[in-house]
């Protein structure tokens, strides 16, 4: 398979004679609480999650007491990407140039079994899952889930954020797929990955 | 394109013992009494009219081919007819590989309330080629459009036949046909890499982008208005 993670993913050294004091991590953990607390999403809503999605922001879920009352409808000024819906092939260079466009720090949800694994749609429009496009922080299953789901999701979100380490330079850097890099996998391998079970692997029903 | 704007009353040309509308009951699966279209086209278009059904109240003509610009024309402006909206434009193929693929225009007659379907069939190993109606209603260009894109069906005479659903790069073929897998021909990689491989911003023609080369054919006051500078439509 190939997929072990690096070396350093999941090691954190302190080093006595570092400049990391006591002082950087107090920073540290004022810089995330202020980041977690002051999300913007930014929506990108193709489907009926995007209902959903709407439903958690109004009055009765209220996503404002996260921080999040300003929906940031450009990206440029927006910290968290929330895909509610299907992606089609169409719309698979938009969504990864919107995500582009977004500045760091930034963060993803994926809402909803379309957005996360193209959901029932196992066919030639839809994307299988946003993660084959860009990055993914946070994936909320459900068909749609209830706003409590989206609201938990993004709960885990600000704690991932809390959790993050300014000292850890590796969270920010944008990474092209890289065929030398260890989590690298070849589509010749996704493809054998992603092969269908049982029937519908012979999707043609005419008999031909 | 001077003529005034007059709002449509559905019905208006029954006169006026025409029934109120009512929803039909007890209608026969087959036959029935059949759209007077169908006698008025056999009567102007003998050699081109195969065949008419009637199905659940609905009257399907299944005429020439080569014949059908003509047909709806007529449809139109006949004034006994006057089928003046076209509503859809699709095509059906049978599983069956010796049937004919269908394609199938709806049309409906605004001032006498009456509903024709009209089809037109290619048989197997022809060349799938139906003459357009642009011409006669503009609302079929993103419908046959659609047709194309979806089925591969050529509409001789359309101003801009190009893909709408799918991007314009799309290889693998037209998704609504029998022998289209429903993943698609190629693999989920190769799909993925095609997809981004797409510029979404080269989706528009010059025409869709520019409204320069319309603005003779716009009204006077808002050609009046554009000039000024005012911007309209956002």
């Amino acid at each position: 398979m190939g997929l072990s993670p690096r070396p350093d993913a999941n090691v954190v050294s302190i080093d006595p004679q570092s400049q990391e004091s006591w002082v950087t991590t107090r920073l540290d953990f004022l810089v995330n609480w202020g980041r977690a607390n002051s999300l913007w999403p930014m929506p990108f809503g193709t489907a009926c999650c995007a209902i959903e999605f709407m439903a958690s922001a109004a009055s009765k879920f209220d996503l404002a007491r996260f921080g999040m009352e300003r929906m940031s409808f450009s990206p440029r000024q927006a910290d968290v990407l929330i895909c509610a819906g299907r992606v089609p092939f169409k719309l698979a260079p938009v969504i990864r140039r919107i995500w582009q466009q977004m500045p760091q720090p930034k963060w993803c949800i994926s809402m909803g079994a379309c957005a996360s694994s193209g959901g029932m749609f196992d066919n030639y429009a839809v994307v299988q899952g946003i993660d084959t496009i860009i990055p993914v922080d946070v994936y909320v299953p459900g068909c749609p889930p209830r706003p409590e789901a989206l609201i938990y999701g993004i709960m885990m979100l600000q704690k991932k954020i809390m959790a993050e380490r300014m000292a850890d330079k590796s969270l920010r850097n944008e990474m092209e797929p890289d065929p030398t890099s260890q989590l690298y996998i070849p589509p010749r391998l996704i493809d054998e990955l992603s092969e269908p079970f049982g029937n519908s692997v012979h999707q043609t029903r005419s008999g031909l | 394109m001077s003529t005034p704007f007059l709002p449509v009353v559905a019905g208006h040309a029954e006169g006026a013992g025409a029934m109120i509308p009512v929803t039909p009951r007890n209608v026969p699966h087959h036959g029935g009494p059949e759209n007077p279209a169908a006698a008025a086209l056999r009567a102007q278009f003998a050699a081109a009219v195969h065949r008419v059904g009637v199905v659940w109240g609905g009257t399907t003509v299944i005429v020439e081919r080569a014949q059908v610009n003509a047909i709806v024309r007529w449809l139109r402006d006949d004034p006994s007819q006057r089928y003046d909206y076209c509503s859809d434009v699709t095509a059906v193929e049978f599983r069956d590989m010796e049937r004919a693929i269908e394609v199938v225009w709806h049309l409906r007659s605004l001032p006498f309330r009456r509903f024709l379907r009209l089809k037109a069939l290619i048989p197997r190993g022809e060349a799938l080629v139906v003459p357009s109606i642009w011409d006669i209603h503009k609302g079929v260009d993103w419908l046959e459009r659609e047709c194309y894109d979806m089925f591969g069906i050529r509409f001789e005479g359309h101003p801009d036949l190009r893909r709408i659903l799918m991007w314009e790069q799309y290889k693998e073929g037209f998704p609504l046909r029998k022998d289209f897998p429903l993943r698609g021909r190629f693999s989920r990689s190769e799909q993925l890499r095609q997809a981004l491989a797409q510029n979404p911003e080269a989706k528009y023609s010059m025409e869709e982008l520019s409204i320069a080369e319309a603005f003779e054919d716009l009204p006077a006051e808002m050609q009046q208005r554009l000039s000024t500078g005012e911007r309209v439509g956002e």
